[in-house]
């Protein structure tokens, strides 16, 4: 579980959250929504440190963020940021060996080889095991940083808005996957979404966000209705029901 | 890979049969020693310079970039001349050589770290602002040496500008022992950290998601850098495009990212270019044309050729 305590965090002087009190549940899909500005891209990376925490305590089962060590978290807790637009001229195969870094610090055992083989088979990267990242396209892409997210096996995974610039087909496949990682692997997956309809569709649970605050959480089928969308979307879209799943109308 | 690593090495080996060996006329127990000396000071200096661009660009995530690029040897010889400003030039030439490059040293570790380590956080990521951040410091630095070597007497003048040009043919070699120390200890430093260098190239995110927290290892780096430019800079001078022109060699003939190949490998091809072009230079040519102009030549048009291709990154 990930207990957030009493968090607020600013940059220059300008409020991002404000004062957060909330728990992630462990197993499933846990998607964080909310307009432009609300704060749910800088509580991710306050969770997975990439910012350091300024007032209010995060604790990942035990692990207290900015007190553990940072190798002990990174077998528990990993992330993948905003695709940036860097790529290193890394092959397939060496990216995903990174995910074992954690346990090897840049030593591979026998192990660790076998859980890079099981990584690129499970994402269909074994044709592309031996590419270049730069010959690769933008979904291929993102799933050999996904696999070695996968490779670093930890039971918590942070993905921060993971479909920008995916087509609908590598966006829906990406979704699939995390799915059936939490399904067969056990994983904890906290995700942030700009479409709620994917949040809706795919997520276990929605952490709704507005100017720093939680407004509301819960099952996608308790809470995404009319009112969520006027109290943090500020908008009034309808809310339809298709198989079981509600879907905004934009 | 390894093959290639191993064909560099023979390609030195045949440098310096060629610089210590080539038209020796004065008595071998005169020529072994003086060569020998001269050899050792450019393969270190080409160690030093390689390694300490290597960092540079696996730290600041760019492959045009580098410390002499950014100004790090124009700020050694900024506190050189600063020190014979306010102590005086015959308190800095009658010092022990070894005294005054110490002191000048941890004086750059820590201006370095002032300066680079506060206004690279600002400006990383984006390119075109490093290389003129870059720029605005090289010639800031250079400016101000020249002033403040205008203020000085012209016989202390001397010590300066003694030191302020690339020279290979007269060595500090006074300085030799020490700084085969002082870099040798540092540059075993940097090979013991390769693995954890691989893992921060991968961009600060991701490091931090490896449990590999950036920050430290980027300040480690830069007192590294900070010692292996004071080294080179001591021994022969500022070298503009050296770096630049070993890193691009080095990754076209080793293609990889890790650092256990890209150290040896830049550091072999620094070595070679350095010996065998000396060797060609005082050989062959003379002494006709100074190594450095021919080494800025082909480095500036590799910094150039990187920049208009835009693959800085």
């Amino acid at each position: 579980m990930i207990s957030i305590q009493g968090v607020s965090h600013a940059i220059g002087g300008k409020r991002i959250l404000n004062d957060v009190t909330t728990q992630i549940a462990q197993g499933g899909i846990t998607a964080l929504i909310g307009p432009n500005g609300a704060g749910k891209s800088t509580l991710l990376s306050l969770i997975a440190r990439l910012e350091p925490l300024q007032t209010g305590r995060i604790l990942v089962d035990a692990l207290e963020i900015g007190a553990c060590s940072d190798q002990v978290l990174a077998q528990h807790l990993s992330i993948l940021p905003q695709m940036a637009d860097h790529t290193p001229r890394l092959t397939v195969k060496e990216l995903v060996g990174f995910g074992r870094y954690p346990y090897n610090r840049g030593r591979p055992t026998a192990q660790d080889d076998a859980k890079v083989a099981q990584a690129l088979d499970m994402f269909g990267l074994n044709l592309f095991a031996g590419r270049t990242l730069d010959t690769l396209s933008g979904g291929q892409k993102q799933r050999a940083h996904i696999a070695m997210i996968f490779a670093q096996d930890t039971d918590y995974v942070l993905l921060d808005e993971p479909l920008n610039n995916l087509d609908i087909a590598a966006g829906r496949s990406l979704m699939k996957t995390l799915q059936s990682m939490c399904a067969d692997h056990r994983k904890t997956i906290v995700i942030v979404l700009h479409d709620i309809n994917v949040a809706s569709r795919y997520a276990d649970h929605i952490i709704a966000m507005r100017d720093g605050s939680v407004i509301k959480q819960g099952r996608p089928a308790e809470i995404v209705d009319s009112s969520l969308l006027q109290d943090v979307f500020e908008t009034d879209a309808p809310v339809v029901k298709v198989e079981g799943t509600n879907l905004v109308l934009m | 890979m390894n093959r290639r690593l191993w064909g560099l090495f023979a390609l030195l080996l045949l440098s310096c049969a060629f610089y210590m060996l080539w038209g020796v006329r004065a008595p071998w127990s005169f020529v072994l020693p003086f060569r020998g000396v001269k050899l050792g000071a450019l393969i270190l200096v080409g160690c030093t310079v390689s390694t300490a661009s290597l960092l540079f660009q696996t730290i600041t995530q760019n492959r045009i970039l580098t410390p002499s690029i950014m100004g790090f040897d124009a700020l050694y010889l900024l506190l050189l001349s600063g020190a014979v400003f306010w102590l005086g030039g015959m308190t800095v030439a009658g010092a022990r050589p070894q005294i005054v490059f110490l002191v000048t040293a941890s004086a750059l570790i820590i201006a370095s770290l002032l300066l680079f380590g506060t206004l690279m956080r600002s400006v990383r990521g984006d390119l075109l602002r490093m290389v003129l951040t870059g720029i605005i410091f090289g010639a800031l630095f250079r400016s101000l040496t020249s002033f403040l070597e205008r203020m000085i007497d012209p016989n202390e003048f001397a010590v300066v500008q003694a030191a302020s040009f690339a020279r290979f043919t007269q060595i500090e070699t006074d300085l030799l022992a020490l700084s085969a120390c002082i870099s040798g200890i540092t540059l075993l430093r940097c090979w013991a950290i390769r693995h954890r260098l691989d893992v921060l190239a991968l961009g600060r995110d991701t490091a931090t998601s490896l449990g590999e927290p950036p920050r430290r290892l980027e300040l480690e780096g830069l007192i590294l850098i900070a010692i292996l430019v004071s080294v080179s800079t001591a021994l022969v001078g500022p070298l503009a495009f050296l770096g630049l022109l070993v890193l691009s060699l080095a990754r076209l003939v080793t293609p990889s990212e890790k650092h256990a190949i890209l150290i040896p490998s830049a550091g072999l091809i620094a070595a070679i270019t350095l010996v065998g072009g000396q060797a060609v230079m005082e050989h062959v040519m003379a002494l006709s044309t100074p190594l450095v102009v021919v080494i800025d030549l082909l480095g500036g048009a590799v910094f150039l050729a990187l920049l208009l291709k835009g693959s800085g990154r």
